[in-house]
């Protein structure tokens, strides 16, 4: 197995609406370095006031959800947060160990 | 049941159907606190050697019965116990009998016990995810989890953390837990003696407990017993709670205090599924009311008007 020194960081964000320019209301953050340990209420203040901020701070995007047909009969059951955007950011490790 | 109950008021309702929780802090008084906390074997924090072991002796030898799913809530706890008495003060019986009913039925029971970093030194720790309690619970009929707090609880003790007018989301328990954090989530700092009373259907997760102390939590889940229809005091319904009110060229009249409420959004709904909410939460009033005809504006009213 190849051992690189490039890790991923991974932040996922809930937005409003479809549109990556509309406010986040609720998020998530892995980080694959190791160095920042994040888990479930460990911050009210979302990262980011919307996607596109967090487009213009280096993440990348990666996954959107896709909008999908209401089956008929279930147009009004509402479940899971709607619009999820996955975004990374690939790591040095060795640079943020000597940072 | 006693005669003297005090069962909530309309608004009060109103305010569960939207939000999906009641909270009344320091509604157990202090001697009943210290009662319970008697019963179930809380020593101080140096006489704890570990918490399985603690765990292991509050579970075995504390006066909280071991119990069958299924019986009478009333018959549940022995009538010289702390719970009983909490269960009858007026207000508690109250909120109850209009939440679930005079007979509700005994689900299940558990003392949350959280304890601080020194007994997890070297293993990092986590709160919980967010869930949902159960399973997929699509039922109009709901339960009601009663959380019981008997002691202060302070920011860095990690109380229950849960997203207001998350109750009418279907989803299947655990898969939420990929949500870390949402915008108005909240947690628990409460006085001793606080209840909450939590629709089935809220997200929510125990917090992590960064204190010196341990922290205890109590939770009864009951079943209703009946229909779940006007069993709150609704002398307090007028007749205009029954009409539409103005929407969009509104004037500046706000309308009803209970429409109000049921439209009040959270600070986390998306712009599309918000209204969705809206909805159901009036699906949720109706069914409450036992009225398929109330509205709130306009918003079943509309997409019912179908001619075959």
């Amino acid at each position: 197995m190849t051992v690189t020194n490039t890790r991923q960081q991974v932040l996922v964000l809930y937005l409003a609406t479809s549109a990556l320019d509309t406010n986040v209301v609720g998020w998530a953050n892995y980080d694959g370095t190791g160095q920042n340990f994040h888990m479930a209420g460990d911050n009210d203040t979302p990262p980011y006031k919307n996607g596109l901020e967090a487009l213009k701070d280096g993440w990348r995007l990666i996954q959107a959800s896709p909008l999908i047909t209401h089956i008929p009969g279930n147009e009004y059951r509402t479940d899971y947060l709607k619009y999820e955007f996955f975004f990374e950011k690939m790591v040095n490790l060795e640079q943020i160990l000597n940072d | 049941m006693t005669d003297d109950l005090t069962k909530l008021n309309s608004k009060q309702m109103a305010e569960f159907a939207a939000r999906g929780f009641l909270r009344f802090d320091s509604i157990v008084p202090k001697k009943l606190n210290d009662k319970f906390l008697k019963e179930v074997g809380h020593v101080p924090l140096d006489e704890v050697n570990n918490p399985i072991e603690h765990y292991g002796k509050v579970m075995t030898s504390s006066a909280i019965p071991v119990l069958r799913p299924g019986s009478l809530l009333c018959d549940a706890y022995p009538k010289t116990s702390a719970i009983y008495d909490i269960l009858n003060l007026p207000s508690v019986e109250g909120a109850i009998a209009s939440l679930v009913g005079n007979k509700p039925i005994f689900d299940h029971h558990f003392l949350h016990i959280t304890f601080p970093p020194k007994f997890y030194e070297g293993n990092q720790q986590k709160s919980q995810h967010y869930h949902q309690d159960s399973t997929i619970d699509p039922r109009q009929a709901f339960d009601v989890q009663m959380m019981y707090y008997p002691h202060d609880v302070t920011v860095d003790m990690g109380g229950t953390r849960f997203l207001p007018g998350s109750h009418l989301r279907i989803v299947s328990e655990a898969a939420i837990g990929r949500y870390q954090n949402i915008v108005g989530q909240q947690r628990m700092v409460c006085p001793a003696g606080t209840l909450l009373f939590l629709h089935m259907g809220i997200w929510h997760g125990g917090g992590l407990n960064m204190s010196d102390q341990m922290r205890y939590m109590f939770k009864i889940r009951m079943n209703p017993g009946e229909r779940q229809m006007r069993l709150w005091d609704t002398s307090d319904l007028g007749n205009e709670h029954y009409e539409q009110r103005p929407i969009f060229w509104t004037g500046t009249d706000p309308g009803n205090e209970i429409h109000q409420t049921l439209m009040k959004p959270e600070p986390w709904f998306e712009a599309d599924t918000g209204r969705l909410e809206m909805m159901n939460r009036v699906r949720f009033w109706r069914y409450l009311l036992g009225d398929n005809n109330f509205d709130v504006d306009y918003w079943l009213t509309r997409v019912e008007r179908e001619y075959t």
